[in-house]
């Protein structure tokens, strides 16, 4: 029994990742270390108007008052923040004419599967590819400036919509909000920030692609998301990394603020290198991302295929202030080899009448950790509000583990909360009749994952779903068969 | 010859179960396996099939005249082999309708055929649902998930009208089923007998064996096969129990 299943998990643990290749492009790169000289340094180098420099530095300063957290289910050593290289960028400047970006880069992008030349383009998908610290190249920005619609990389933002990005940036996550959002705000380097004007539905998806490619870097984008009232916008999310030894941190914030009777989706493939099968190298993804549904009515909804990253530590949440506002969570996380995941959300219900869903899948194999952490906080002014909670983990062979941490805090008795959780395994028997009917493991696993999968995989926009199923059945299978 | 075991010697966690068995099938037969609980009748169809939890000490199985013992799994499965299970196996959200077929085209893969068309494939889901009288529901659940004893079993047998298999080896099929599902199921594997494939049905009862009538009986004791006769063994052994096999 013991040696079939050893040796399915070995081979499970041999698929190897196919992003890790490095681009040879001369970068503009900052000392190592941080300190105030540095974050200077990057402020200049971006060209950045005083208060987005005192912003930092104010960071900066909470952040050295700050301790690392260590209450997620991770373990990893010190991380030590003066041997990071906090800023790298391609050298080539680049701005909406590709024309101006360096062919290495649009090689790297295609190589990625996202094509940033004008004739090839994803269709019906607007993407901001981010290469490092910056932004490379939005694409298809006149057909959303048509529709009034703000796309384009942080550093655009800062330079053409000063006010917007003044009034909300850490509206949602405040500077203090914790370490990593600390050390986001006072280095970060780029990202992309989006608006959507009153009542208008974006004709398109938007998408970010980060890509971290120089080494000892940390990558610390930004995303800032406004609707308006009435708007609607579907944003998805996806990254990779190269394959190397040592680990990489990448620290980012995702804000999103959504105004009365408006709707955001968030969709996250994430798939940054995990490291190698022995637990070696891999990229720490220590992120902070918060939506406020400020307004009534308001629906935010985030979905997470996370299958990539050595450490993963994030917890994307929705604050529901608004009365009658939606919040939802549905995840999919995948460990193997020696990843660690700790992710959930947090759901702050705030007004009257609100409702959030959180239906979260958890896939360990090998000896990997993956913990779901939430939490539900109903305020005493939330009456009549609702949480749903679905936790499930799924597990392959018995080196791995699965945690869960639901936190409840209820603070009206108008409210309901319901709780489910399930734990399975992936049997040596369930694979043997898959066999026995011809599927070979391989697609057998493939089976078996994505149906467990199905309720988070349907959530994803199309361009996304079949990304996400390929991703998950690759980090699964390996070279079994 | 179809199916060719000589001498198959078989052991799990050090313990030997199958001790020396040997069994020929043809095609157009129909082979009866019984024998006492625990004497290693479900490990002789698990080995047919390839299951490598068991360690195969000396012997040889030899299908369609190749050796097989480095055959996969699902190889065998594709080369024809199906064994219906004593006790089928739950997978949870795995619809029956994607898990048939995946295998489906994973055999016509296999044998480099193109994917089956859609309508076919529901055309025939249809018709084989038909054949055991599966009720149209059962389908659109999750494999195995929350059916009861004898729908499982019902289950297994559409699979094998699904499949058309060359070899299939139904181990304990007929347990768990009513009269009426006994009929039906046993009706179905009638209609399914040809000249060109060869059944291997384990059974304790002979009454399956007034359904589906077997052209060889064999006693299968203490891991080998110790008599073999026609269907009238079965009425014998039904008489007098496995008394005789006794050292
Ligand atoms: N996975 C296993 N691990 C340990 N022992 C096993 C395993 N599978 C089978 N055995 C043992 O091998 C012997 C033969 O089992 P097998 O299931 O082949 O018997 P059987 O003839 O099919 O019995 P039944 O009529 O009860 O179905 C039994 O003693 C059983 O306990
Ligand atoms: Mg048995």
């Amino acid at each position: 029994m013991d040696s079939s299943e050893d040796k399915l998990i070995n081979e499970l643990a041999n698929e190897e990742y196919k992003f890790g290749f490095v681009t040879d492009v001369e970068a503009d790169i900052a000392p190592k270390g941080l300190n105030e000289d540095i974050i200077r340094y990057i402020s200049a180098k971006k060209e950045e108007p005083s208060w987005l420099l005192e912003f930092r530095l104010k960071a900066y300063r909470k952040w050295l008052t700050m301790k690392e957290p260590h209450w997620g289910h991770l373990d990893y050593p010190a991380i030590d923040y003066q041997n990071i290289i906090y800023y790298a960028a391609p050298k080539k400047k680049n701005l909406a004419n590709l024309n101006d970006v360096d062919p290495e880069l649009i090689k790297t992008f295609n190589k990625l599967g996202i094509p940033l030349e004008e004739q090839k383009k994803l269709s019906g998908v607007a993407v901001d590819a981010v290469f490092d610290s910056v932004s490379v190249k939005t694409t298809f920005q006149n057909t959303l400036s048509k529709h009034g619609v703000i796309f384009c990389s942080f550093s655009e933002a800062v330079r053409n919509y000063p006010e917007l990005v003044k009034r909300y940036l850490s509206s949602v996550v405040p500077i203090g909000d914790n370490f990593f959002a600390a050390l986001n705000s006072a280095v970060f380097s780029d990202g992309s920030f989006c608006y959507i004007p009153k009542g208008v539905r974006c004709p398109i998806e938007l998408s970010t692609y980060f890509r971290i490619n120089a080494a000892n870097t940390g990558q610390f984008e930004r995303t800032l998301i406004v609707a308006d009232v009435g708007s609607y916008v579907s944003y998805m999310e996806g990254c990779t990394a190269p394959q190397r030894d040592e680990n990489q941190l990448h620290a980012a914030i995702v804000e999103i603020v959504v105004m009365k009777d408006a709707e955001v989706k968030y969709s996250t493939v994430q798939n940054w290198y995990p490291g190698d099968k022995d637990g070696k190298g891999g990229i720490y993804n220590f992120v902070t991302k918060r939506g406020i549904c400020k307004g009534n009515n308001a629906k935010l909804s985030w979905t997470q295929v996370e299958t990539g990253s050595a450490k993963t530590w994030k917890y994307p949440g929705c604050i529901l202030k608004g009365d009658n506002s939606v919040g939802e969570f549905y995840s999919v996380a995948v460990t193997n080899n020696y990843q660690q995941a700790d992710t959930g959300t947090k759901m702050i219900h705030i007004g009257k009448n609100t409702k959030s869903t959180i239906i979260s899948k958890g896939i360990s194999c090998g000896h990997s950790d993956n913990s779901y952490r939430g939490l539900v906080h109903i305020g005493k002014q939330a009456s009549d509000s609702r949480n749903y909670s679905q936790c499930d983990s799924l597990l392959f062979g018995d080196k791995c583990g699965a945690h869960t941490y639901p936190n409840v805090i209820a603070e009206n008795n108008s409210s309901i909360l319901e709780h489910e959780a399930t734990t399975s395994k992936i049997s040596e028997e369930q694979l043997f009749y898959c066999n026995q009917r011809g599927i070979s493991t391989e697609s057998a696993i493939g089976l078996i994952v994505n149906g467990y999968a199905k309720e988070v995989l349907s959530r994803l926009p199309m361009e996304f779903a079949v990304e996400a199923r390929k991703l998950l059945s690759l980090s699964l299978e390996g070279s079994i068969g | 010859m179809l199916l060719q075991i000589k001498n198959l010697h078989v052991s799990i966690e050090g313990k030997e179960i199958l001790k020396g068995l040997s069994l020929n099938v043809n095609r157009g037969e129909v082979h009866a396996i019984m024998g006492p609980n625990g004497t290693g009748k479900s490990t002789l169809a698990s080995v047919i099939a390839g299951r490598d939890i068991f360690s195969i000490d000396g012997g040889e199985i030899l299908y369609k005249n190749n050796d097989i013992s480095g055959w996969s799994v699902d190889k065998r499965a594709n080369e024809g082999i199906f064994l219906s299970f004593q006790y089928p196996v739950e997978i949870p959200g795995v619809s029956m309708v994607n898990f048939m077929k995946t295998a489906i085209n994973e055999k016509r893969s296999y044998l480099g055929q193109d994917p089956i068309p859609m309508p076919e494939f529901m055309a025939k889901m249809e018709e084989k649902k038909q054949l055991v009288e599966m009720q149209a529901k059962l389908t659109n659940r999750s494999v195995n998930e929350g059916f009861s004893g004898g729908e499982k079993k019902k289950n297994e047998i559409f699979q094998m009208a699904m499949l058309e298999p060359e070899l299939a080896i139904l181990d304990e099929t007929d347990s768990g089923l009513d009269i009426d599902a006994l009929r039906v199921v046993s009706n179905g594997v009638n209609k399914l007998r040809s000249s060109n494939n060869a059944f291997i049905i384990i059974t304790h009862y002979q009454r399956l064996l007034d359904y589906i009538v077997p052209d060889f009986v064999h006693v299968l004791y203490d891991g080998k096969i110790v008599k073999s006769g026609t269907k009238e063994l079965a009425l014998e052994l039904e008489e007098k129990g496995y008394e005789n096999f006794k050292k």
